[in-house]
């Protein structure tokens, strides 16, 4: 795991995460509205930076991407998440009442019912836990993996 | 003989699984009251055209939460059991 790819490789790397961050970020962004939400989304984004610990050197990674990074996204994605579920608390609703659905503020433009094209600015709080989700996911896979991935070359290197 | 005594028990194994499967129901479950209601008053309730999310995020929002709280607890087993040691480091017990 400590030697990189050949260019070829690490190339289209580099090419394909861009594309599939952003495929992940649309399937987090699009969860109220399409197949796939905030898991998937954030296992797709998970995915592009796992192609790029791949591809690339350890330490070339770590250059690019702290570790410190992906702990903040996991803890900020689950404070978010809860924080957005309490918000309703002061409001005078209940714990996850979705507070947002409906007002015409943000994400509370009222839909047309029943069969429509999809409007992004619904659903509430919906979309806000869809990214907080999103975002804990993204961390949390991306910090197993790079913990997996620094024992493994920790270990070749001990040898 | 391994060869063969591993083959007949994947043959007995998929035969069992495929007609436990075809001999469920499929379509007709005995209770769909919660599903009707989730298919009618989804959309107007939540705004979210995708039922399934609303479900998750709204209606059965606990469920995330803990969903979310395992991946949290996952992710710091992983960092416990995989945390990098110095060289001369040794565990002290007491």
């Amino acid at each position: 795991m400590s030697d990189s790819m050949s260019k070829i490789i690490r190339t289209t790397a580099d090419v394909m995460f861009m594309f599939i961050v952003v495929f992940g970020f649309y399937i987090v962004l699009h969860g109220h509205l399409t197949p796939g939400g905030g898991f998937q989304g954030g296992a797709v984004i998970a995915t592009g930076f796992i192609l790029l610990i791949v591809a690339h050197k350890l330490d070339d990674f770590l250059g690019w991407f702290k570790k410190k990074a992906f702990q903040n996204f996991e803890m900020s994605g689950l404070v978010l998440f809860i924080g957005t579920a309490l918000a309703a608390i002061p409001l005078g609703y209940l714990f996850f009442r979705n507070f947002l659905c409906g007002t015409g503020g943000l994400f509370g433009q009222v839909v047309p019912y029943g069969i429509n094209p999809g409007f992004l600015n619904t659903a509430g709080t919906i979309p806000i836990m869809n990214i907080a989700v999103g975002i804990e996911v993204l961390g949390g896979l991306s910090i197993i993996i790079l913990y997996m991935t620094s024992g493994i070359s920790n270990h070749e290197e001990g040898e | 003989m391994r060869t063969v005594v591993a083959g007949i028990t994947l043959v007995v194994l998929a035969v069992a699984l495929l007609y436990a499967a075809v001999s469920i129901p499929f379509g007709n479950p005995a209770m769909s009251d919660m599903d009707d209601y989730f298919i009618t008053n989804g959309q107007e309730q939540t705004g979210a055209n995708n039922i399934v999310t609303s479900i998750v995020f709204d209606y059965r929002g606990f469920d995330t939460l803990g969903e979310a709280c395992v991946l949290f607890t996952a992710v710091f087993g992983v960092s416990v059991l995989f945390r990098l040691r110095k060289k001369e480091e040794d565990y002290e017990y007491e």
